[in-house]
């Protein structure tokens, strides 16, 4: 896509900003779409409807004018926070979300940047958020939003861990860092998908990636540092209008951000689950976002179902379980490879 | 930079200056999960809460002072009302049976077991809350969604009693307010049928849910012997271990005719007193309410509502305390008759205001997620803890 483009313009430095806008074409409104529909999940879940009259069929258009209404807003920063910080910390919270699109193969034919270590550049890109989640509960000299940003800070750090060791086995058996590469690896049918190969060990690292990826972007049972129960809404208490928007798109980006790794190392990526029938550049677009959207189908699931942990039991089930065995499973994989080859 | 502060900073009723690694912060009384106005100063190492200190008076509105200035005795049953406004019925039927006990008389049958009825679904309304919010407290929304679908069936059968669905001022002094209507035995019998196998759905749901157990056995232990010192009554001293009931152990109105027993906490998943044990006991305490329905619509008499007592009464001067078992705890009445039409003094127990003094106790050394969860465990409502 970027080599048609460049020919057609003949101006680089443009083509590639404009590549930089096309994650957001997708990203917009899906968060758009997203929100609404956790919102209808959430009411069919719980005996009632939820949204049902703006715009008409099912309240479609309300998020759109959610929206409206926080454009409208004031733009309120409290006098005795860090005016810089409290201002910059939704967007270097939204860029970690958002780099993470650039190295995402969304087909055959299109992905940002095609670099060879795609998967080790999103795991290191988005632990930029972390940083402005921390900035965000520090600068708004708010005690509840300096617990909700220590308690991100430390959840988000511990649970890399066995997010990268879990994508690691998928590494080590495909040979690469390479996204593409790693979903040309799972074509063919269902069954090459990396979930079930060298059954059951990438099965459980599946598993461990999946509930590690809940607590990376903060979704139940893992919803510590906003936690409205405990801390009013954590790091982004003092958050208004627009701000507040960012953070909230910047959690829906991240959500799809996760599914679609997910997806893309153990479910196939773009690939058809029917072997080659209906798949292509425009069907593998196709395929990797409904998987997708089957993935964050499952977080909402979970979070309108589950209690919250405590701070210390995420601790827990981070550090002395999910790491424990994703270490395991590393060394499983890496004799299993050893005895093929 | 500033040079480092050299004074130490000292809170009022915290023992000691706060040290380096010591921050107050105030939960409340714009909190999500103070259960209205409550607001607590917390002295937090961390997440670790060093000590705490309650502030309570936000919702006072002078009730004792009220029921002194009104005209007559049944015009201080819509403050009543106003106290516990979660169960309304409990804290009427309390007044209305120290009123009587007062005016020393007896009350109609049907009137009698019209009360129970009224009153054990207002406990199955209450504690229904009490779990939802509960489970709201611990981070799952969804429980408590169904509880207020649940209690809604019942708030139903109430708007068809007496046309009001939080504040009734349906239970009058020598009676009730008017007549229950012809179908009440059928929606209370089918209600009762309805809600059985929800108490199932709700254990599946929350009760039993792996996360909130961890949450809450074994979080705010409260001992047996520091439940009774600090005169806790109540789910919270039922969750310790205590069988104590006053619709037991000292009957008022007809509760002695009916069959059901009393739940206490058994520590099944942690120790006993903790939270999770003052929760099952809610969830015990529902079922039991339901046997006791299914006894009094199967024996309510027909007569009359209304005993004949004048509309302004005019006990003779004495005193009596009344003490009922509403769903929050032991809820007594102080009532000094001076020979006119309104009582000299009206003194209240409220049980959620008792059950609130172990908090700080039971709080110490646990973590802000624990003091929400404890807080949630003894079920306060701030409009009978201020009145």
């Amino acid at each position: 896509m970027k080599d048609v483009l460049i020919e057609l313009l003949r101006n680089e430095p443009l083509v590639y900003t404009l590549m930089a806008f096309v994650p957001l074409l997708w990203i917009l409104p899906f968060a758009l779409f997203a929100v609404w529909w956790e919102r209808k999940v959430a009411a069919h879940m719980q005996d009632r409807l939820g949204p049902m009259r703006t715009g008409g069929w099912h309240g479609w258009a309300q998020t759109i004018a959610d929206i409206l209404k926080l454009i409208q807003k004031e733009d309120v920063v409290p006098s005795a926070a860090d005016r810089m910080l409290f201002t910059l910390a939704p967007f270097v919270v939204f860029i970690g979300a958002y780099a993470a699109y650039a190295a995402l193969p969304f087909s055959a034919a299109y992905v940002g940047a095609g670099i060879h270590i795609g998967l080790f550049y999103i795991i290191a890109v988005s632990s930029l958020v972390v940083i402005g989640l921390l900035m965000a509960g520090w600068a708004s000299n708010n005690k509840w939003s300096l617990f909700g940003a220590m308690r991100s800070a430390a959840q988000v750090v511990s649970y890399e861990i066995p997010i990268a060791l879990s994508l690691l086995t998928v590494v080590m058996v495909v040979g690469s860092f390479d996204l593409q590469e790693i979903t040309k690896a799972q074509s063919g049918s269902l069954l090459n998908w990396f979930v079930f190969q060298k059954f059951p060990l990438l099965f459980i690292a599946a598993i461990i990636y999946f509930v590690a990826s809940l607590a990376e972007v903060n979704r139940t049972p893992f919803d510590i540092p906003e936690a409205e129960s405990e801390l009013v809404a954590g790091y982004h208490t003092e958050y208004a209008g627009m701000k507040f928007a960012l953070f909230f798109l910047s959690e829906y980006a991240n959500m799809f951000a996760v599914s679609m790794i997910a997806v893309i190392i153990f479910f196939g990526g773009w690939n058809s689950p029917f072997g080659d029938f209906v798949s292509g550049p425009f069907w593998g677009a196709f395929w990797v976002i409904s998987k997708s959207l089957g993935f964050i189908f499952l977080q909402m699931w979970l979070r309108w179902t589950l209690p919250r942990l405590r701070v210390d039991q995420l601790m827990y089930v981070g550090w002395k379980v999910l790491i424990p065995f994703s270490f395991a499973i590393i060394l499983g994989v890496g004799l299993w490879v050893m005895m093929a080859t | 930079m500033e040079a480092a502060i050299e004074k130490p900073v000292t809170i009022p009723g915290f023992g000691r200056p706060l040290r380096s690694h010591e921050m107050v912060i105030n939960m409340g009384p714009q909190h999500p999960s103070t259960h209205g106005v409550l607001r607590l100063e917390l002295v937090v190492d961390g997440e670790v809460v060093i000590d705490m200190i309650p502030h309570i008076g936000y919702l006072h509105r002078c009730f004792e002072k009220h029921a002194e200035h009104m005209t007559n005795y049944q015009q201080v049953i819509p403050y009543c009302d106003r106290m516990d406004y979660i169960a309304a019925m409990s804290n009427d039927l309390g007044y209305a049976v120290a009123c009587e006990k007062l005016l020393n008389i007896k009350v109609p049958e049907r009137v009698e077991y019209i009360r129970v009825i009224m009153a054990e679904l207002q406990r199955i309304a209450s504690h229904l809350l009490a779990i939802g919010t509960y489970g709201m407290d611990i981070g799952a929304f969804t429980p408590f969604l169904y509880c207020f679908r649940d209690r809604e069936r019942i708030l139903d059968i109430y708007e068809e009693t007496c046309g009001a669905r939080l504040l009734y001022n349906y239970i009058w002094i020598g009676g009730l307010s008017h007549d229950v209507p012809s179908d009440f035995q059928t929606k209370v019998g089918d209600f009762c049928r309805y809600f059985r196998p929800q108490i199932k759905e709700l254990n599946n749901l929350l009760t039993y849910n792996k996360i909130f157990i961890e949450r809450t056995a074994n979080v705010g232990v409260l001992p047996a012997d520091v439940a009774v010192n600090y005169g806790a009554s109540g789910p919270v001293l039922r969750g310790s271990g205590v069988k104590w009931d006053l619709r037991k152990n000292d009957p008022y109105s007809i509760y002695d005719r009916f069959e059901f027993d009393i739940p206490t906490g058994k520590g099944e998943v942690g120790s006993v007193g903790d939270c999770w044990d003052r929760y099952i006991v809610r969830v015990r305490e529902i079922g039991q309410s339901l046997n006791i329905l299914e006894q009094a619509i199967a024996a309510i008499p027909a007569g009359n509502v209304q005993s004949a007592i004048p509309k302004r009464i005019r006990p003779d001067a004495s005193e009596v305390y009344v003490r009922t078992e509403t769903p929050k705890g032991e809820l007594g009445y102080y009532i000094v008759a001076d020979g006119t039409t309104s009582p000299y003094r009206v003194k209240v127990r409220p049980p959620t205001f008792v059950n609130l003094s172990i908090l700080p106790a039971m709080s110490r050394g646990a973590m802000i997620a624990d003091v929400i969860a404890i807080l949630g465990s003894i079920d306060i409502v701030l409009g009978e803890v201020d009145r």
